[in-house]
């Protein structure tokens, strides 16, 4: 595999420009305006993303007032990221993939030793990611919500059933979103080797901040 | 009767004692039961449960929406985690025999009443700024509360904050996800409907009851609910509950290595 040298979605002067590792955290502000572009370099990598008011992280994204807002589960381009507060965070302004999920959360050491058993126990986790790059910002346990996972496949079949299933993304795809305001962005590059969110194999992502 | 003077204003308050209406707790709750209370339409209420509790909620009239919010008690911190919920038990659609599942990879409360169709995981409740949007208001002193601010208030008793309030679940008015991922609002299903919840640790249980995010009617329109909490026993393991699926066992079998280590098993 080789990573794809993909610019920015939307075109501006790079503020930012960097890879965040193969399971690793990452974080930064995204000041009113600019657009954060994910790229998925090697295709298929679920990034989970946290977002918070930067001026009082009690407010922090809320997928339920996503979802209902804009009356589905799926985000793409257009989709308005709500906090707990109703309020616009962050907007979807383009997407080269389709749709990304906000519904199956995040994984966790300890969700794993239910999906798959005790023997995960030690293997690293999203929760791990967002514990540690959020305690950088004053962030603790209480402040970990549903999050987003860009890149991740999670249909809904007729009969409820639902489930992480094969991506739907390639590598080079890219999704963009501009801030609604001054937004604390939290991600974890998600570790998982337990199911397909990842085709199995963690890769870098790349995250690049523009603004006009 | 006059409240000029300290004697008079006492004796007007004392008079007011016994008053009778339709959304109150009943106390002693009687009948066995741990907890009895009428919750309006726009209200909350919140209470401290002990392990085995069966929680049965009663849409009165058919136009309840009780969102729900569960804590470990001692360790409100762990809490209800609706993403796990629908996740680690492949199913969004939540009824009788579903597991609640804390961040953890723990049980705070299993399903023993409930149907399927009539529960949301996926819309939450309002928020101040969408019922201000919808009615005009959606402060707590007004006549259109949001969910959310409910539950501040209900939080707050508790010694919790905004921060403590994840994603709750809703009952009563159900929706469905087609292939597109768009929601479809289907309702109640009509006066009378129940849903029990069995508390599989020390709970801390909020509710608000709070019109759907996706009720399509103009006017705030919400029902009361009905409140009888029973002490009662937690899931066993020879109870058909306990290994209906392997991903719930071992949430149970978490829960009680949890509680054994606890000293509360």
């Amino acid at each position: 595999m080789t990573a794809t040298a993909a610019p920015a979605l939307v075109a501006g002067r790079i503020v930012l420009d960097e890879t965040v590792a193969a399971r690793a955290p990452w974080s930064a502000i995204v000041r009113r305006g600019q657009v954060l572009t994910i790229v998925d370099l090697y295709g298929n990598q679920a990034v989970d993303c946290l977002l918070y008011n930067a001026e009082d992280t009690s407010e922090r994204y809320s997928a339920p007032d996503t979802i209902a807002a804009q009356g589905g589960i799926f985000l793409t381009t257009g989709s308005v990221l709500r906090s707990s507060e109703g309020r616009a965070l962050m907007r979807v302004v383009g997407d080269e993939v389709g749709r990304h999920d906000t519904v199956g959360g995040a994984c966790s050491r300890e969700s794993n030793t239910l999906r798959y058993g005790q023997h995960t126990k030690h293997q690293h986790a999203c929760v791990e990611n967002f514990l540690i790059e959020g305690a950088r910002w004053g962030l603790g346990k209480r402040d970990l919500v549903s999050n987003i996972n860009w890149y991740m496949n999670v249909p809904v079949d007729p009969d409820g059933s639902l489930g992480i299933v094969d991506g739907i993304s390639a590598p080079g795809l890219r999704v963009a979103l501009r801030a609604e305001m001054d937004v604390l962005v939290l991600i974890s590059n998600c570790p998982q080797i337990n199911n397909p969110c990842n085709g199995f194999d963690p890769t870098p992502v790349r995250m690049i901040v523009t603004e006009e | 009767m006059s409240t000029a003077t300290t004697a008079g204003a006492r004796a007007h308050a004392r008079a007011q004692g016994g008053t009778v209406v339709e959304c109150m707790p009943t106390i002693p709750a009687g009948d066995g039961l741990s907890w009895a209370e009428t919750v309006p339409g726009g209200g909350y209420a919140g209470k401290r449960l002990a392990r085995g509790t069966t929680l049965r909620l009663t849409d009165l009239y058919g136009d309840a929406c009780v969102s729900v919010l569960l804590f470990n008690a001692d360790e409100p911190w762990e809490r209800l985690n609706v993403a796990d919920t629908v996740k680690v038990l492949w199913q969004a659609y939540i009824g009788e025999g579903h597991l609640l599942l804390s961040d953890q990879g723990r049980v705070l409360a299993s399903v023993t009443a409930g149907a399927q169709d009539r529960s949301d995981t996926f819309c939450g409740t309002s928020t101040l700024t969408s019922n201000t949007d919808r009615y005009g208001d959606g402060s707590p002193h007004g006549m259109t509360p949001a969910g959310r601010e409910l539950f501040t208030l209900a939080a707050a008793k508790h010694g919790l904050t905004r921060r403590d309030l994840p994603p709750c679940i809703s009952f009563f008015q159900g929706v469905r996800v087609g292939d597109d991922g768009a929601c479809t609002w289907l309702g109640s299903a009509g006066a009378g409907a129940i849903v029990e919840l069995r508390a599989e640790m020390p709970l801390i249980v909020l509710l608000a009851n709070a019109p759907h995010p996706l009720d399509p009617r103009e006017a705030y329109t919400c029902t009361p609910a009905r409140i009888e909490a029973r002490p009662g026993l937690p899931t066993a393991p020879t109870d058909a509950l306990w290994s209906r699926t392997p991903e719930g066992e071992r949430a149970l079998l978490n829960t009680a290595d949890y509680l054994t280590a606890r000293g509360i098993a």
